[in-house]
């Protein structure tokens, strides 16, 4: 097993203790929630779309520190970006989690390297992904403009 | 070898408390986690400490052997061939059957069921006694603390009847209050599902009490025991429920074999529940004639060695002697119960009175899953989640506990080992 202190990195903690972005978002465009029913986790990411970029991200909810850890550095790495960019990095940050190497065009995931030693304690990685999953349920529903809700067990 | 004799079960009404006053049985717990294999390694660097039973126990050598030995020497199909092997396997097939029968104090064999579990044995009787006895606007009763698998057959059940499921709420400290419990027992309601024994919270329930009331009002009692036969001296006699399940791999036997007890006036009355070999004693197209108790519930092969290992298991607890293993877990419970409260960060969840081997609690600041990944580190292996009870986890509204549950091989040591554990998390966290 990977060294405690490589996987609960002071970057972890603080987004943990901290979260950024952490609130309802008014102008959201669409939003999706996640529910990881093992754990209880739940988180709700909202997205606030204008001509193909993310202007606005945030989320909600009640987790573990790897859970809001990663939805707090995924809004502070979505912000800004265009749609196309958002399902790229979804697909790296799923390829660190998982290792299938699907991603077809693998990004630098900067600050998200972070969360690199989930992966080695497989049943935690659900923890990690649930907001990623959430948000691309949330960037589904901005194409379908449906309501989402996503689960991760 | 058996502690099973009606003088040696605990009077109605006979705390642990006043149980512990009583003289000590001998308890040798080294000797006792000698006989687990399984605790004799390293986890992560550390010794395992094993504090997760109440999700399923460690199988003594014993337990291990016999399936072994069943497997070795005598595989054969039960009942049903003239050979040596198939009798050999019957013999001791339908000794576990006796083995269980003596160990919760039923009548006669024939009211023990063999099924895959707890869960099994509790939708047996939904979807037999319930489908026959339960009409539109009935009413069954359950309790806020139950397991899923004590809730979802009923719901089930309840939809496919048109029937309402009521629930005794419980209080502050995990326990039902006796007179709501008896307002709710009302002239619909047409039984009572309740736990003996609390996976989530660790709560003994009133049962002697809770079935007097409700066969006051003619209505039949299923008890979930679960967690109940490896921690508590079980008489269903002397409770007089009407049914009770058992799951073997809670009590040092394997997974996948459990029992159903049933009053024989019960199961005699109730159709089949599966429909194959073994329960029927004639077939024709145009009609079949069911076996006789116990074998009408039991179509198909059943789970041989399951039973066999059941049978070792049960042998296993009574050479501990029940009352002593009681009193041992007892100790090393109220021992972790003071640890924890000195803990200003922990609260406990499930603080009754009548209280049983499992500590339940939320640590501020950290979230179960991060504790428990920080105490595995440690080689401690706890329970974190809602423990299959949704519904008592939002009672004391949190989503989530860590559970360290105890069984006969845990000692205060593996208890100081958690709390440091625990300390050393929210060193992590804060």
């Amino acid at each position: 097993m990977t060294d405690l202190r490589d996987f609960y990195q002071e970057i972890i903690l603080d987004h943990y203790r901290k979260p950024r972005n952490f609130s309802p978002l008014e102008s959201a465009t669409c939003q999706a929630r996640g529910h990881n029913p093992l754990c209880g986790d739940r988180v709700e990411v909202y997205l606030h779309i204008d001509t193909g970029v993310v202007r606005e991200i945030s989320f909600q909810g009640a987790g573990c520190a790897i859970s809001t850890a990663s939805a707090s550095l995924m809004t502070e790495a979505v912000k800004g970006m265009t749609l196309v960019e958002a399902c790229a990095l979804f697909d790296s940050f799923h390829d660190m989690m998982t290792g299938t190497g699907e991603a077809s065009d693998p990004i630098d995931l900067g600050k998200l390297e972070a969360l690199s030693g989930v992966r080695q304690i497989p049943i935690r990685v659900k923890c990690a992904t649930l907001a990623w999953h959430t948000l691309k349920a949330a960037l589904e529903e901005s194409n379908n403009n449906t309501a989402a809700s996503i689960s991760t067990e | 070898m058996s502690t099973g004799s009606p003088d040696s079960l605990l009077p109605d009404g006979e705390t642990l408390e006043e149980l512990s006053n009583s003289p000590r049985a001998t308890f040798d717990v080294e000797k006792i986690r000698a006989e687990f294999p399984v605790l004799d390694q390293r986890v992560n660097g550390h010794p395992l400490i094993y504090l997760d039973n109440a999700a399923t126990t460690q199988k003594p050598r014993s337990v291990i052997e016999a399936i072994g030995s069943y497997y070795s020497n005598n595989n054969a199909n039960v009942h049903r061939g003239v050979h040596e092997l198939s009798q050999r396997a019957t013999v001791d097939f339908e000794q576990s059957r006796e083995k269980v029968r003596n160990l919760i104090g039923a009548s006669s064999i024939e009211e023990i069921i063999f099924v895959r579990g707890a869960t099994e044995g509790i939708n047996l009787v939904a979807q037999t006694f319930g489908r026959t006895r339960v009409r539109a606007g009935d009413e069954i009763l359950i309790t806020t603390m139950e397991h899923h698998s004590n809730i979802v057959p009923w719901q089930m059940l309840c939809e496919q009847v048109g029937a309402k499921l009521k629930v005794v709420p419980i209080n502050d400290r995990g326990e039902i209050s006796l007179d709501e419990y008896e307002s709710l027992l009302g002239e619909k309601t047409r039984l009572v599902a309740a736990a003996h024994l609390s996976n989530a919270l660790g709560t003994i329930n009133p049962v002697h009490e809770m079935v007097r009331l409700a066969h006051e009002k003619d209505i039949p009692v299923l008890l979930d025991s679960a967690q109940g036969t490896s921690h508590l001296e079980v008489d269903v006699k002397d409770i007089d429920c009407d049914f009770l399940v058992l799951s073997g791999h809670k009590m040092y036997g394997p997974t996948g074999i459990g029992a159903l007890y049933g009053k024989k006036e019960h199961l005699s009355a109730m159709p089949p529940y599966q429909g194959g070999g073994d329960m029927i004693l004639s077939v024709t197209f145009e009609k079949t004639t069911y076996n006789e108790l116990p074998h009408k519930f039991e179509a198909g092969t059943p789970n041989i060695a399951g039973a066999i290992g059941l049978g070792a298991a049960i042998d296993f607890l009574e050479s501990c002697g029940v009352k002593a293993l009681m009193e041992h877990e007892h100790e090393v419970l109220v021992y972790g119960e003071e640890a924890l409260r000195n803990l200003p960060e922990v609260r406990l969840i499930g603080e009754a009175k009548e209280k049983s081997s499992v500590l339940s609690f939320v640590v501020a600041g950290v979230h179960p899953h991060d504790l428990g990944t920080i105490l595995d580190h440690q080689g401690i292996a706890i329970r974190t989640g809602h423990h299959c009870a949704q519904p008592t986890m939002e009672r004391f509204q949190v989503p989530a506990t860590a559970r360290a549950s105890i069984a006969c091989f845990n000692t205060k040591q593996d208890i100081d080992a958690l709390i440091r554990g625990i300390k050393s998390a929210i060193e992590v966290f804060t």
